[in-house]
């Protein structure tokens, strides 16, 4: 059976579109369709998890592999669980206690991997783009899990879905994206993500943590045209809906991006006094781990308007749905 | 409304006929409606189960519990024919010592209803489970039976069976088509679900 059985080809309802995908790369593929699928998929993985019994037979015999080239808990343990609670096998790789330390490629770890019949490769790794080349030279599903600073998809949907269900929607929900923009993949899956869902989106960084590309802004055609960039953060913030603060990322900083975290703090960490100037509904974002005190104070981050613990949460329900939609498109070719 | 090739098996009257006697014949074996859980397969199971929750009340004078099942996650076959989109799966209370009737619009292969009873198997241990369906056409290719059937309809496998309901579809009709008629392919892609 073809990969893409079951689609109807006429005249389908939303209801009735197919997510299935043999591999997530990034979000910039997606349609809003596909994303706002994604997320209703995630309702039902949500009540999954909430049984008293969290086990549903979807994916048995199936094999899911984590290789992570990066050190990471909510993703990898989200990736893990999600897989066992769809009864799928789930083997975890890590970098520091593989072959990969002895030497051996990135390509040939993957494809060692592959032959011990692994269906889906969940990867993680430094490089913007090995997710992509192990999608184009190997059979088995990738999911990208962070890679480098391109792209974080799973993090961006379990974003969207964390705003949609509080907020009931996206569209038309001013989000600003606070912190490390150059070196995020996380802002760069949530932008692809939240324009496509019709958000209006402020990026806010200091200067010399913008990436050069998006410095003079985006012409009418790019799919970024709506977003607006700012270095003062009381103006980003100036009534948000969701206020996102992003990791400051120390390992991917070469030195001299900013001189000294104190000032850092001060002009773009999230206080008390940012959030007053927000929707006094405001919803407070991080993708975690969070660096307390430098790009968000503590009382921030476990306070009212903190939604950090149920990003987490969600994170689960999120990467079933993605492991189900993988699994669905993976029926063709075996 | 009908094709050419369709042939109409069940009216809007008679669905109503039918459906208002599985209601007396659950109510009969179960001595009232104590205990019961009525719950709908997707999709269109789910306001058959309504229906005959409503007829019940009308009866007995109190409502049955009313629950809707999704058993994409439990199908045998999921790989390839994974419905993409998984709809609700809703139990009003835990089925724990209940009477379960699960309700659904087509029997066939059996299939959906073993995946149904391992999706109730995981909420409790219920302390019956009973089937209910609109049109038994046959073809079962495990031992499953049902307890209450709208109408039997003899069917060969080249032949497909639809249901359509007036809170899904806006109209009634049971209709039996040739599979291989090229007007019924537009109609099964449009919204015909087949049931396996």
């Amino acid at each position: 059976m073809s990969p893409h059985a079951g689609i109807p080809s006429l005249k389908s309802t939303t209801s009735e579109m197919s997510i299935s995908r043999k591999h997530i790369l990034d979000l910039d593929d997606f349609t809003a369709e596909e994303i706002q699928l994604v997320l209703d998929n995630t309702v039902a993985m949500q009540e999954v998890i909430s049984r008293s019994v969290r086990k549903v037979p979807a994916l048995r015999g199936r094999t899911i592999v984590t290789l992570f080239h990066e050190p990471s808990t909510r993703t990898r343990v989200s990736f893990e669980q999600a897989g066992k609670i769809l009864s799928a096998d789930v083997i975890n790789v890590s970098s520091s206690a593989s072959s990969s330390k002895k030497g051996e490629s990135l390509y040939n770890t993957a494809l060692t991997i592959q032959s011990m019949q692994a269906d889906i490769i969940v990867v993680r790794h430094p490089h913007s783009g090995s997710p992509n080349f192990l999608a184009r030279h190997l059979d088995s599903s990738i999911i990208n899990a962070g890679d480098g600073y391109h792209a974080h998809p799973s993090q961006a949907l379990l974003d969207l879905y964390t705003i949609q269900s509080h907020f009931g929607d996206i569209k038309g929900r001013k989000v600003a994206i606070v912190g490390d923009i150059m070196y995020s993949r996380v802002a760069r899956s949530n932008l692809w993500g939240l324009t496509k869902m019709g958000a209006q989106v402020v990026l806010c960084s200091p200067p010399t943590l913008i990436p050069p590309d998006f410095v003079n802004g985006f012409p009418k055609t790019h799919p970024f045209a709506s977003v607006s960039i700012t270095h003062n953060l009381s103006e980003a913030v100036k009534n948000a809906d969701v206020i996102m603060a992003l990791r400051l990322q120390a390992e991917r900083q070469s030195r001299g991006r900013l001189p000294s975290l104190r000032e850092y703090s001060r002009l773009y960490g999230i206080n008390s006094e940012t959030v007053k100037l927000a929707k006094e509904d405001v919803l407070i974002m991080h993708p975690g781990p969070i660096n307390e005190g430098i790009e968000i104070d503590t009382e921030i981050a476990h306070g009212p308007h903190s939604a950090i613990q149920d990003q987490v949460t969600n994170g689960v329900a999120v990467r079933m749905a993605l492991l189900y939609a993988v699994a669905s498109a993976n029926g063709g070719d075996k | 409304m009908l094709n050419r090739n369709e042939r109409l098996i069940l009216s809007s009257d008679d669905l109503r006929r039918a459906i208002t006697r599985i209601a007396h014949e659950i109510l009969e074996r179960n001595k009232g409606s104590q205990n019961l859980v009525i719950v709908g397969l997707h999709t269109r199971g789910v306001p058959l189960a309504n229906r005959l929750a409503t007829i019940i009340e009308s009866l007995e004078g109190s409502r049955p519990h009313v629950g809707k099942l999704d058993i994409s996650l439990y199908r045998d076959d999921f790989i390839g024919r994974a419905k993409p989109v998984i709809k609700s799966t809703e139990l009003p209370v835990p089925i724990e010592d209940q009477i379960v009737v699960l309700v659904d619009d087509v029997l066939y292969t059996g299939r959906s209803i073993r995946a149904a009873m391992d999706a109730l198997t995981d909420f409790g241990r219920a302390r019956s489970i009973q089937l209910a369906v609109l049109v038994d056409r046959g073809h079962r290719e495990v031992p499953i039976r049902p307890d209450y059937i709208g109408k039997n309809i003899p069917t060969s496998k080249h032949e497909s069976i639809s249901v359509k309901l007036e809170e899904i579809d806006d109209f009634e009709a049971v209709t039996l088509t040739p599979k291989n008629d090229s007007k019924v392919k537009e109609t099964n892609n449009n919204n015909h679900e087949e049931k396996v």
